[in-house]
Protein backbone atom coordinates (compact mmCIF):
# COMPACT_ATOMS: atom_id res chain seq x y z
CA UNK A 1 0.00 0.00 0.00
CA UNK A 2 1.54 3.29 -1.11
CA UNK A 3 -0.91 5.54 0.77
CA UNK A 4 0.37 6.99 4.01
CA UNK A 5 -1.76 6.36 7.09
CA UNK A 6 -2.33 9.37 9.34
CA UNK A 7 -4.69 7.68 11.80
CA UNK A 8 -4.90 4.05 12.71
CA UNK A 9 -7.79 2.72 14.76
CA UNK A 10 -6.51 -0.60 16.02
CA UNK A 11 -8.96 -3.20 17.34
CA UNK A 12 -10.91 -0.69 19.44
CA UNK A 13 -13.74 -1.84 21.68
CA UNK A 14 -15.71 0.48 23.91
CA UNK A 15 -18.63 -0.05 26.25
CA UNK A 16 -21.06 2.64 27.38
CA UNK A 17 -23.57 1.90 30.11
CA UNK A 18 -22.73 -1.78 29.97
CA UNK A 19 -23.41 -1.98 26.25
CA UNK A 20 -20.66 -2.62 23.73
CA UNK A 21 -20.81 0.21 21.20
CA UNK A 22 -17.50 -0.29 19.36
CA UNK A 23 -16.59 -3.90 18.78
CA UNK A 24 -13.01 -4.74 17.78
CA UNK A 25 -13.09 -1.93 15.27
CA UNK A 26 -10.06 -1.29 13.08
CA UNK A 27 -9.53 1.17 10.24
CA UNK A 28 -6.75 3.13 8.56
CA UNK A 29 -7.31 6.76 7.57
CA UNK A 30 -5.10 7.95 4.73
CA UNK A 31 -3.31 11.27 4.76
CA UNK A 32 -4.93 13.96 2.62
CA UNK A 33 -8.01 11.93 1.71
CA UNK A 34 -11.67 12.50 2.52
CA UNK A 35 -13.15 9.45 4.21
CA UNK A 36 -16.76 8.80 5.04
CA UNK A 37 -17.97 6.63 7.87
CA UNK A 38 -21.54 5.61 7.16
CA UNK A 39 -24.08 3.52 8.97
CA UNK A 40 -27.59 3.61 10.33
CA UNK A 41 -28.42 5.29 13.65
CA UNK A 42 -26.76 3.45 16.50
CA UNK A 43 -24.04 1.87 14.39
CA UNK A 44 -21.34 3.57 16.46
CA UNK A 45 -20.33 6.38 14.11
CA UNK A 46 -20.52 9.30 16.55
CA UNK A 47 -19.07 7.15 19.33
CA UNK A 48 -16.08 6.48 17.11
CA UNK A 49 -15.71 10.23 16.43
CA UNK A 50 -15.85 10.98 20.17
CA UNK A 51 -13.34 8.22 20.89
CA UNK A 52 -10.86 9.47 18.32
CA UNK A 53 -11.19 13.00 19.75
CA UNK A 54 -10.86 11.67 23.32
CA UNK A 55 -14.00 13.28 24.72
CA UNK A 56 -14.94 12.78 28.33
CA UNK A 57 -16.54 9.33 28.74
CA UNK A 58 -14.85 7.95 25.63
CA UNK A 59 -11.31 7.60 26.94
CA UNK A 60 -11.43 4.11 28.39
CA UNK A 61 -11.39 1.60 25.57
CA UNK A 62 -9.61 -1.57 24.57
CA UNK A 63 -7.21 -1.46 21.64
CA UNK A 64 -5.32 1.62 20.53
CA UNK A 65 -5.53 4.69 18.34
CA UNK A 66 -2.36 5.87 16.63
CA UNK A 67 -1.82 9.27 15.05
CA UNK A 68 1.15 9.17 12.71
CA UNK A 69 2.32 6.06 14.50
CA UNK A 70 2.07 7.59 17.99
CA UNK A 71 -0.51 6.30 20.46
CA UNK A 72 -2.95 9.02 21.51
CA UNK A 73 -4.85 6.75 23.88
CA UNK A 74 -3.68 8.53 27.03
CA UNK A 75 -3.94 12.05 25.64
CA UNK A 76 -6.75 14.43 26.56
CA UNK A 77 -8.74 16.42 24.01
CA UNK A 78 -6.42 19.43 24.03
CA UNK A 79 -3.32 17.31 23.60
CA UNK A 80 -4.88 15.55 20.62
CA UNK A 81 -5.94 18.92 19.20
CA UNK A 82 -2.40 20.21 19.50
CA UNK A 83 -1.30 17.28 17.34
CA UNK A 84 -3.74 18.61 14.75
CA UNK A 85 -6.86 16.53 15.38
CA UNK A 86 -10.19 18.32 15.70
CA UNK A 87 -13.91 17.65 15.66
CA UNK A 88 -16.91 19.50 14.27
CA UNK A 89 -19.92 18.55 16.36
CA UNK A 90 -23.25 17.50 14.90
CA UNK A 91 -24.87 20.12 17.11
CA UNK A 92 -22.28 22.84 17.82
CA UNK A 93 -22.06 24.32 21.31
CA UNK A 94 -23.53 27.73 22.13
CA UNK A 95 -21.61 30.28 24.15
CA UNK A 96 -23.31 33.16 25.87
CA UNK A 97 -21.42 36.37 25.18
CA UNK A 98 -18.42 34.80 23.43
CA UNK A 99 -17.94 36.56 20.12
CA UNK A 100 -17.52 34.74 16.84
CA UNK A 101 -14.15 36.47 16.47
CA UNK A 102 -12.84 35.21 19.83
CA UNK A 103 -14.24 31.76 19.20
CA UNK A 104 -12.42 31.50 15.88
CA UNK A 105 -9.19 32.97 17.26
CA UNK A 106 -9.23 30.46 20.14
CA UNK A 107 -8.04 27.72 17.85
CA UNK A 108 -6.03 29.78 15.42
CA UNK A 109 -2.81 30.19 17.37
CA UNK A 110 -1.23 33.55 16.75
CA UNK A 111 -3.64 34.51 14.03
CA UNK A 112 -4.97 38.03 13.53
CA UNK A 113 -8.30 39.55 12.58
CA UNK A 114 -7.55 38.88 8.88
CA UNK A 115 -7.60 35.16 9.67
CA UNK A 116 -11.08 35.57 11.14
CA UNK A 117 -12.24 37.53 8.11
CA UNK A 118 -10.91 34.96 5.67
CA UNK A 119 -12.34 32.03 7.62
CA UNK A 120 -15.79 33.62 7.80
CA UNK A 121 -15.71 34.55 4.13
CA UNK A 122 -14.79 30.97 3.26
CA UNK A 123 -18.02 29.86 4.89
CA UNK A 124 -20.02 32.61 3.20
CA UNK A 125 -20.47 34.70 6.34
CA UNK A 126 -19.96 38.46 6.19
CA UNK A 127 -17.26 39.31 8.81
CA UNK A 128 -18.79 42.76 9.30
CA UNK A 129 -22.05 41.18 10.36
CA UNK A 130 -20.81 38.15 12.23
CA UNK A 131 -17.42 38.77 13.89
CA UNK A 132 -18.81 40.62 16.90
CA UNK A 133 -21.96 38.55 17.30
CA UNK A 134 -22.09 36.04 20.13
CA UNK A 135 -22.00 32.32 19.39
CA UNK A 136 -25.29 31.95 21.20
CA UNK A 137 -28.93 31.23 20.55
CA UNK A 138 -29.25 34.28 18.32
CA UNK A 139 -27.39 32.34 15.64
CA UNK A 140 -29.37 29.68 13.82
CA UNK A 141 -28.18 26.08 13.89
CA UNK A 142 -26.87 26.46 10.34
CA UNK A 143 -25.02 29.66 11.21
CA UNK A 144 -23.41 28.03 14.23
CA UNK A 145 -22.40 25.10 12.09
CA UNK A 146 -20.71 27.45 9.64
CA UNK A 147 -19.06 29.43 12.44
CA UNK A 148 -17.71 26.20 13.89
CA UNK A 149 -16.34 25.18 10.52
CA UNK A 150 -14.81 28.65 10.13
CA UNK A 151 -12.97 28.06 13.41
CA UNK A 152 -11.66 24.80 12.00
CA UNK A 153 -10.54 26.46 8.76
CA UNK A 154 -8.64 29.03 10.84
CA UNK A 155 -7.09 26.26 12.94
CA UNK A 156 -5.70 24.48 9.86
CA UNK A 157 -5.90 21.03 11.44
CA UNK A 158 -4.25 17.93 10.08
CA UNK A 159 -7.27 15.72 10.70
CA UNK A 160 -10.87 16.94 10.86
CA UNK A 161 -13.74 14.76 11.96
CA UNK A 162 -17.07 16.20 10.88
CA UNK A 163 -20.04 14.63 12.62
CA UNK A 164 -23.17 14.79 10.43
CA UNK A 165 -22.17 17.98 8.58
CA UNK A 166 -25.56 18.20 6.85
CA UNK A 167 -27.58 18.09 10.05
CA UNK A 168 -29.92 21.05 10.48
CA UNK A 169 -28.73 23.17 7.56
CA UNK A 170 -30.18 24.22 4.23
CA UNK A 171 -28.93 23.33 0.76
CA UNK A 172 -26.95 26.56 0.24
CA UNK A 173 -25.14 26.14 3.53
CA UNK A 174 -24.43 22.50 2.72
CA UNK A 175 -22.90 23.43 -0.61
CA UNK A 176 -20.73 25.98 1.20
CA UNK A 177 -19.62 23.26 3.60
CA UNK A 178 -18.77 20.99 0.67
CA UNK A 179 -16.70 23.81 -0.87
CA UNK A 180 -14.93 24.16 2.45
CA UNK A 181 -14.14 20.45 2.43
CA UNK A 182 -12.22 21.01 -0.78
CA UNK A 183 -10.37 23.95 0.74
CA UNK A 184 -9.43 21.89 3.78
CA UNK A 185 -8.13 19.15 1.53
CA UNK A 186 -6.20 21.67 -0.57
CA UNK A 187 -4.58 22.84 2.68
CA UNK A 188 -3.50 19.27 3.32
CA UNK A 189 -6.09 18.35 5.93
CA UNK A 190 -7.38 14.81 6.13
CA UNK A 191 -11.14 14.62 6.62
CA UNK A 192 -13.47 12.06 8.17
CA UNK A 193 -17.16 12.59 7.45
CA UNK A 194 -19.57 10.89 9.83
CA UNK A 195 -22.87 10.51 8.01
CA UNK A 196 -25.85 8.48 6.99
CA UNK A 197 -26.55 10.79 4.06
CA UNK A 198 -25.85 9.66 0.49
CA UNK A 199 -25.28 13.32 -0.48
CA UNK A 200 -22.51 13.68 2.08
CA UNK A 201 -21.11 10.23 1.31
CA UNK A 202 -20.53 11.30 -2.31
CA UNK A 203 -18.08 13.99 -1.15
CA UNK A 204 -15.66 11.33 0.10
CA UNK A 205 -12.91 9.40 -1.66
CA UNK A 206 -13.44 6.25 0.36
CA UNK A 207 -15.93 4.97 2.85
CA UNK A 208 -16.32 2.60 5.76
CA UNK A 209 -19.67 1.04 6.49
CA UNK A 210 -20.28 0.57 10.19
CA UNK A 211 -22.74 -1.81 11.75
CA UNK A 212 -22.89 -2.85 15.37
CA UNK A 213 -19.67 -1.02 16.16
CA UNK A 214 -17.65 -2.80 13.56
CA UNK A 215 -16.58 -2.22 9.95
CA UNK A 216 -18.96 -4.21 7.80
CA UNK A 217 -17.42 -3.11 4.53
CA UNK A 218 -15.02 -0.53 3.12
CA UNK A 219 -13.90 0.73 -0.26
CA UNK A 220 -14.97 3.10 -3.01
CA UNK A 221 -18.03 5.28 -2.72
CA UNK A 222 -20.07 3.48 -5.37
CA UNK A 223 -19.54 0.14 -3.66
CA UNK A 224 -20.44 1.38 -0.19
CA UNK A 225 -23.32 3.51 -1.43
CA UNK A 226 -24.76 0.49 -3.22
CA UNK A 227 -24.38 -1.80 -0.26
CA UNK A 228 -25.71 0.79 2.21
CA UNK A 229 -28.68 1.60 -0.01
CA UNK A 230 -29.55 -2.01 -0.75
CA UNK A 231 -28.88 -3.73 2.52
CA UNK A 232 -28.84 -1.22 5.37
CA UNK A 233 -31.82 0.99 4.57
CA UNK A 234 -34.79 -0.99 5.75
CA UNK A 235 -32.65 -3.77 7.17
CA UNK A 236 -34.69 -5.68 9.73
CA UNK A 237 -31.71 -6.49 11.91
CA UNK A 238 -30.03 -3.11 12.02
CA UNK A 239 -26.96 -3.17 14.20
CA UNK A 240 -27.39 -6.89 14.73
CA UNK A 241 -25.73 -8.23 11.57
CA UNK A 242 -25.70 -11.88 10.92
CA UNK A 243 -22.42 -13.69 10.84
CA UNK A 244 -22.25 -13.75 7.03
CA UNK A 245 -22.31 -9.98 6.87
CA UNK A 246 -19.75 -9.65 9.61
CA UNK A 247 -17.56 -12.01 7.62
CA UNK A 248 -17.99 -9.76 4.60
CA UNK A 249 -19.87 -12.33 2.57
CA UNK B 1 -5.50 71.38 43.44
CA UNK B 2 -6.22 68.57 45.89
CA UNK B 3 -9.61 68.04 44.24
CA UNK B 4 -8.07 67.86 40.78
CA UNK B 5 -5.55 65.32 42.01
CA UNK B 6 -8.29 63.11 43.45
CA UNK B 7 -10.34 63.40 40.28
CA UNK B 8 -7.30 62.40 38.24
CA UNK B 9 -6.60 59.45 40.52
CA UNK B 10 -10.17 58.24 40.29
CA UNK B 11 -10.24 58.38 36.49
CA UNK B 12 -6.77 56.86 36.27
CA UNK B 13 -7.94 53.90 38.35
CA UNK B 14 -10.71 53.37 35.83
CA UNK B 15 -8.24 53.39 32.97
CA UNK B 16 -9.85 56.53 31.60
CA UNK B 17 -8.52 59.96 30.87
CA UNK B 18 -10.10 62.73 32.91
CA UNK B 19 -10.74 65.02 30.00
CA UNK B 20 -14.32 65.12 28.80
CA UNK B 21 -15.76 65.65 25.37
CA UNK B 22 -17.59 68.92 24.92
CA UNK B 23 -21.27 68.54 25.69
CA UNK B 24 -20.77 65.71 28.17
CA UNK B 25 -22.15 66.32 31.63
CA UNK B 26 -20.05 64.87 34.43
CA UNK B 27 -19.98 64.65 38.21
CA UNK B 28 -17.16 63.54 40.48
CA UNK B 29 -17.81 62.54 44.08
CA UNK B 30 -15.02 61.36 46.36
CA UNK B 31 -16.21 59.91 49.64
CA UNK B 32 -18.93 62.26 50.79
CA UNK B 33 -17.48 65.27 49.01
CA UNK B 34 -18.49 66.66 45.64
CA UNK B 35 -15.32 67.43 43.67
CA UNK B 36 -16.72 68.32 40.30
CA UNK B 37 -20.05 69.07 38.63
CA UNK B 38 -20.58 70.02 35.01
CA UNK B 39 -24.06 70.14 33.52
CA UNK B 40 -25.62 70.46 30.09
CA UNK B 41 -28.85 72.15 29.05
CA UNK B 42 -31.97 70.39 30.27
CA UNK B 43 -30.17 68.43 32.97
CA UNK B 44 -30.46 69.43 36.59
CA UNK B 45 -28.20 67.84 39.18
CA UNK B 46 -28.00 69.10 42.73
CA UNK B 47 -25.54 67.43 45.05
CA UNK B 48 -25.36 68.48 48.68
CA UNK B 49 -22.77 67.36 51.19
CA UNK B 50 -24.48 66.30 54.38
CA UNK B 51 -23.03 64.89 57.55
CA UNK B 52 -24.34 61.43 56.78
CA UNK B 53 -23.42 61.47 53.08
CA UNK B 54 -24.34 63.04 49.77
CA UNK B 55 -27.94 63.96 49.02
CA UNK B 56 -28.40 64.37 45.28
CA UNK B 57 -31.22 64.94 42.89
CA UNK B 58 -31.15 64.36 39.14
CA UNK B 59 -33.89 65.80 37.01
CA UNK B 60 -34.40 65.81 33.27
CA UNK B 61 -37.13 68.14 32.22
CA UNK B 62 -40.07 67.01 30.12
CA UNK B 63 -39.27 66.36 26.48
CA UNK B 64 -35.53 66.91 26.92
CA UNK B 65 -33.23 64.27 25.47
CA UNK B 66 -29.71 64.34 26.85
CA UNK B 67 -27.76 63.22 23.82
CA UNK B 68 -24.44 62.16 25.31
CA UNK B 69 -24.25 59.79 28.27
CA UNK B 70 -23.64 61.59 31.54
CA UNK B 71 -20.55 60.42 33.41
CA UNK B 72 -20.70 60.11 37.16
CA UNK B 73 -17.60 59.03 39.02
CA UNK B 74 -18.02 57.85 42.59
CA UNK B 75 -15.10 56.59 44.62
CA UNK B 76 -12.65 56.58 47.45
CA UNK B 77 -8.92 56.57 46.86
CA UNK B 78 -7.81 55.78 50.45
CA UNK B 79 -7.85 52.24 51.79
CA UNK B 80 -10.62 52.90 54.30
CA UNK B 81 -13.69 55.05 54.48
CA UNK B 82 -17.40 55.37 53.95
CA UNK B 83 -19.32 56.72 51.00
CA UNK B 84 -23.07 57.12 51.34
CA UNK B 85 -25.06 58.39 48.39
CA UNK B 86 -28.76 59.19 48.43
CA UNK B 87 -30.13 60.03 44.99
CA UNK B 88 -33.57 60.98 43.81
CA UNK B 89 -33.87 60.80 40.04
CA UNK B 90 -36.81 62.13 38.11
CA UNK B 91 -37.00 61.74 34.35
CA UNK B 92 -39.99 63.71 33.23
CA UNK B 93 -42.45 62.94 30.48
CA UNK B 94 -40.83 61.87 27.20
CA UNK B 95 -37.38 62.87 28.41
CA UNK B 96 -34.38 60.58 28.06
CA UNK B 97 -30.94 60.21 29.59
CA UNK B 98 -28.14 57.70 29.86
CA UNK B 99 -25.75 57.65 32.82
CA UNK B 100 -22.49 55.77 33.04
CA UNK B 101 -21.65 55.54 36.73
CA UNK B 102 -18.13 54.44 37.57
CA UNK B 103 -17.54 53.46 41.16
CA UNK B 104 -13.88 53.13 42.01
CA UNK B 105 -12.24 51.89 45.20
CA UNK B 106 -8.87 50.77 43.81
CA UNK B 107 -6.99 50.41 47.10
CA UNK B 108 -9.89 49.37 49.29
CA UNK B 109 -9.20 47.47 52.48
CA UNK B 110 -12.20 48.51 54.51
CA UNK B 111 -14.62 50.64 52.56
CA UNK B 112 -18.39 50.87 52.75
CA UNK B 113 -20.25 52.23 49.71
CA UNK B 114 -24.00 52.58 49.99
CA UNK B 115 -26.45 53.93 47.48
CA UNK B 116 -30.09 54.62 48.19
CA UNK B 117 -31.90 55.60 45.04
CA UNK B 118 -35.42 56.60 44.19
CA UNK B 119 -35.96 56.67 40.47
CA UNK B 120 -39.12 57.93 38.86
CA UNK B 121 -39.74 57.82 35.13
CA UNK B 122 -42.81 59.65 33.89
CA UNK B 123 -44.80 58.59 30.86
CA UNK B 124 -42.63 57.84 27.82
CA UNK B 125 -39.36 58.60 29.63
CA UNK B 126 -36.21 56.61 29.00
CA UNK B 127 -33.33 56.06 31.38
CA UNK B 128 -30.24 53.88 31.02
CA UNK B 129 -27.98 53.48 34.04
CA UNK B 130 -24.74 51.59 33.47
CA UNK B 131 -22.77 50.92 36.66
CA UNK B 132 -19.12 49.90 36.38
CA UNK B 133 -17.08 49.03 39.46
CA UNK B 134 -13.35 48.95 40.10
CA UNK B 135 -12.33 47.42 43.42
CA UNK B 136 -9.03 46.68 45.06
CA UNK B 137 -7.14 43.47 44.47
CA UNK B 138 -8.15 42.18 47.91
CA UNK B 139 -11.79 43.17 47.75
CA UNK B 140 -12.01 45.11 51.00
CA UNK B 141 -15.18 46.86 49.99
CA UNK B 142 -18.82 46.38 50.85
CA UNK B 143 -21.18 47.69 48.20
CA UNK B 144 -24.85 48.07 49.12
CA UNK B 145 -27.00 49.62 46.37
CA UNK B 146 -30.73 49.95 46.97
CA UNK B 147 -33.14 51.33 44.42
CA UNK B 148 -36.85 51.86 44.20
CA UNK B 149 -37.88 52.42 40.58
CA UNK B 150 -41.24 53.56 39.28
CA UNK B 151 -41.83 53.34 35.55
CA UNK B 152 -44.75 55.35 34.22
CA UNK B 153 -46.76 54.42 31.15
CA UNK B 154 -44.56 53.53 28.19
CA UNK B 155 -41.36 54.35 30.12
CA UNK B 156 -38.17 52.37 29.66
CA UNK B 157 -35.48 51.72 32.26
CA UNK B 158 -32.38 49.72 31.63
CA UNK B 159 -29.61 49.08 34.11
CA UNK B 160 -26.46 47.01 33.97
CA UNK B 161 -24.04 46.30 36.80
CA UNK B 162 -20.52 45.07 36.10
CA UNK B 163 -17.37 44.61 38.15
CA UNK B 164 -14.63 45.35 35.65
CA UNK B 165 -11.56 45.09 37.87
CA UNK B 166 -10.54 43.83 41.27
CA UNK B 167 -12.29 41.60 43.74
CA UNK B 168 -15.92 41.81 44.75
CA UNK B 169 -15.49 41.91 48.52
CA UNK B 170 -19.18 42.01 49.31
CA UNK B 171 -21.91 43.16 46.96
CA UNK B 172 -25.50 43.28 48.12
CA UNK B 173 -27.89 44.64 45.49
CA UNK B 174 -31.60 45.23 46.00
CA UNK B 175 -33.68 46.77 43.24
CA UNK B 176 -37.43 47.00 43.36
CA UNK B 177 -39.35 48.21 40.31
CA UNK B 178 -42.99 49.09 39.78
CA UNK B 179 -43.91 48.92 36.13
CA UNK B 180 -46.99 50.59 34.73
CA UNK B 181 -48.68 50.04 31.37
CA UNK B 182 -46.43 49.35 28.37
CA UNK B 183 -43.29 50.12 30.31
CA UNK B 184 -40.12 48.12 29.74
CA UNK B 185 -37.66 47.18 32.45
CA UNK B 186 -34.31 45.50 31.81
CA UNK B 187 -31.97 44.81 34.71
CA UNK B 188 -28.76 42.86 34.34
CA UNK B 189 -25.69 42.14 36.41
CA UNK B 190 -22.45 40.37 35.55
CA UNK B 191 -20.03 39.66 38.37
CA UNK B 192 -17.10 37.33 38.90
CA UNK B 193 -16.25 36.44 42.50
CA UNK B 194 -13.31 34.65 44.03
CA UNK B 195 -11.58 34.18 47.38
CA UNK B 196 -14.15 34.77 50.08
CA UNK B 197 -16.26 37.20 48.04
CA UNK B 198 -19.97 37.39 48.68
CA UNK B 199 -22.52 38.36 46.06
CA UNK B 200 -26.18 38.85 46.83
CA UNK B 201 -28.65 40.15 44.27
CA UNK B 202 -32.32 40.61 44.95
CA UNK B 203 -34.28 42.19 42.11
CA UNK B 204 -38.01 42.55 41.94
CA UNK B 205 -40.20 43.64 39.05
CA UNK B 206 -43.84 44.25 39.76
CA UNK B 207 -45.71 44.39 36.46
CA UNK B 208 -48.81 46.35 37.39
CA UNK B 209 -49.90 47.85 34.07
CA UNK B 210 -51.10 46.12 30.93
CA UNK B 211 -48.41 45.03 28.48
CA UNK B 212 -45.57 45.91 30.82
CA UNK B 213 -42.39 43.93 30.19
CA UNK B 214 -39.47 42.98 32.44
CA UNK B 215 -36.29 41.02 31.85
CA UNK B 216 -33.99 40.29 34.79
CA UNK B 217 -30.65 38.78 33.76
CA UNK B 218 -27.84 37.73 36.05
CA UNK B 219 -24.60 36.09 34.98
CA UNK B 220 -22.26 35.12 37.78
CA UNK B 221 -18.99 33.20 37.99
CA UNK B 222 -17.65 32.22 41.41
CA UNK B 223 -14.58 30.24 42.38
CA UNK B 224 -12.40 29.48 45.43
CA UNK B 225 -14.72 29.93 48.42
CA UNK B 226 -16.87 32.69 47.00
CA UNK B 227 -20.63 32.61 47.44
CA UNK B 228 -23.45 33.98 45.33
CA UNK B 229 -27.13 34.12 46.06
CA UNK B 230 -29.47 35.45 43.38
CA UNK B 231 -33.12 35.95 44.13
CA UNK B 232 -34.99 37.63 41.31
CA UNK B 233 -38.74 37.99 41.22
CA UNK B 234 -41.28 39.03 38.62
CA UNK B 235 -44.89 39.55 39.65
CA UNK B 236 -47.28 39.87 36.72
CA UNK B 237 -50.65 41.28 37.69
CA UNK B 238 -52.08 42.67 34.46
CA UNK B 239 -53.13 41.46 31.03
CA UNK B 240 -50.43 41.25 28.39
CA UNK B 241 -47.57 41.54 30.83
CA UNK B 242 -44.50 39.54 29.93
CA UNK B 243 -41.32 38.76 31.75
CA UNK B 244 -38.27 36.58 31.90
CA UNK B 245 -35.92 35.83 34.77
CA UNK B 246 -32.58 34.47 33.63
CA UNK B 247 -29.78 33.43 35.96
CA UNK B 248 -26.60 31.65 34.97
CA UNK B 249 -23.92 30.84 37.49
CA UNK B 250 -20.67 29.02 36.88
CA UNK B 251 -19.03 27.64 39.98
CA UNK B 252 -15.51 26.30 40.43
CA UNK B 253 -13.49 25.02 43.37
CA UNK B 254 -15.28 25.30 46.70
CA UNK B 255 -17.53 28.14 45.61
CA UNK B 256 -21.25 27.93 46.26
CA UNK B 257 -24.20 29.49 44.49
CA UNK B 258 -27.93 29.71 44.87
CA UNK B 259 -30.43 30.92 42.29
CA UNK B 260 -34.02 31.50 43.29
CA UNK B 261 -36.11 32.78 40.39
CA UNK B 262 -39.62 33.60 41.55
CA UNK B 263 -42.37 33.93 39.00
CA UNK B 264 -45.67 35.11 40.43
CA UNK B 265 -48.37 35.36 37.77
CA UNK B 266 -51.69 36.81 38.87
CA UNK B 267 -53.44 37.28 35.54
CA UNK B 268 -54.47 34.66 32.99
CA UNK B 269 -53.19 36.81 30.12
CA UNK B 270 -49.74 37.32 31.57
CA UNK B 271 -46.74 35.25 30.56
CA UNK B 272 -43.54 35.01 32.57
CA UNK B 273 -40.72 32.51 32.12
CA UNK B 274 -37.58 31.75 34.04
CA UNK B 275 -34.33 29.95 33.43
CA UNK B 276 -31.68 29.20 36.01
CA UNK B 277 -28.54 27.19 35.50
CA UNK B 278 -25.84 26.63 38.07
CA UNK B 279 -22.91 24.35 37.65
CA UNK B 280 -19.45 23.91 36.39
CA UNK B 281 -18.59 24.93 32.85
CA UNK B 282 -20.66 23.08 30.27
CA UNK B 283 -18.65 20.07 29.09
CA UNK B 284 -19.55 20.49 25.42
CA UNK B 285 -18.50 24.14 25.45
CA UNK B 286 -15.28 23.15 27.17
CA UNK B 287 -14.46 20.22 24.90
CA UNK B 288 -15.19 22.24 21.77
CA UNK B 289 -12.57 24.80 22.76
CA UNK B 290 -10.18 22.05 23.90
CA UNK B 291 -10.65 20.41 20.50
CA UNK B 292 -9.17 23.62 19.06
CA UNK B 293 -6.12 23.22 21.30
CA UNK B 294 -6.93 25.31 24.40
CA UNK B 295 -6.09 23.73 27.73
CA UNK B 296 -8.92 23.33 30.23
CA UNK B 297 -8.09 26.46 32.26
CA UNK B 298 -7.83 28.72 29.22
CA UNK B 299 -11.03 27.29 27.77
CA UNK B 300 -12.82 27.88 31.09
CA UNK B 301 -11.56 31.46 31.29
CA UNK B 302 -12.78 32.15 27.75
CA UNK B 303 -16.24 30.76 28.50
CA UNK B 304 -16.50 32.87 31.66
CA UNK B 305 -15.23 35.95 29.80
CA UNK B 306 -18.09 35.49 27.36
CA UNK B 307 -20.63 35.00 30.13
CA UNK B 308 -19.53 38.25 31.77
CA UNK B 309 -19.30 40.26 28.55
CA UNK B 310 -21.08 43.63 28.68
CA UNK B 311 -24.54 43.61 27.15
CA UNK B 312 -24.62 47.30 26.24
Amino acid sequence: MSEKTILQVDNVSLELGGKRILNHLSMDIWTGHVHAIVGVNGAGKSTLASTIMGLNGYRHFEGDILFEGQSIKNMNVAERARLGITLAWQEPARYEGLTVEKFILAGAGNACSHTVERALQTLGLDPGKYAQRAVDRTLSGGERKRVELASIVAMRPRLVIMDEPDSGIDVDALNRIFDTLKILRDHGSTVILITHSMTVLKQADHAFLLCCGNVLDKGGIDKIEGFFGRKCQGCDHQNKPDQEELNGE
Amino acid sequence: MENNKLIRQMYDSLGEGHGHEPGVAHVEIHGNKVLGLHLVDGLEIIAEEKEEGIDATIRVKAGIKIEKPVKICFGLIPETGVQRINIKTHIEKNASIGIVASCTFPFAKEILHTMDAEIRLDEGAEYTYIERHVHGPEGGVTVIPRAKVILGKGARFRTDFELIKGRVGEIDIEYDAECHARSILEMSARISGRGTDKIRINEMANLLGEDAVAVLTTNIAVRDSAHARIENTIIASAAGTRGHVDCKEIIQGNATAQAIPIVDVRHAKAHVTHEAAIGSVDSKQLETLMARGLNEDDATDLIIEGLLRPQY
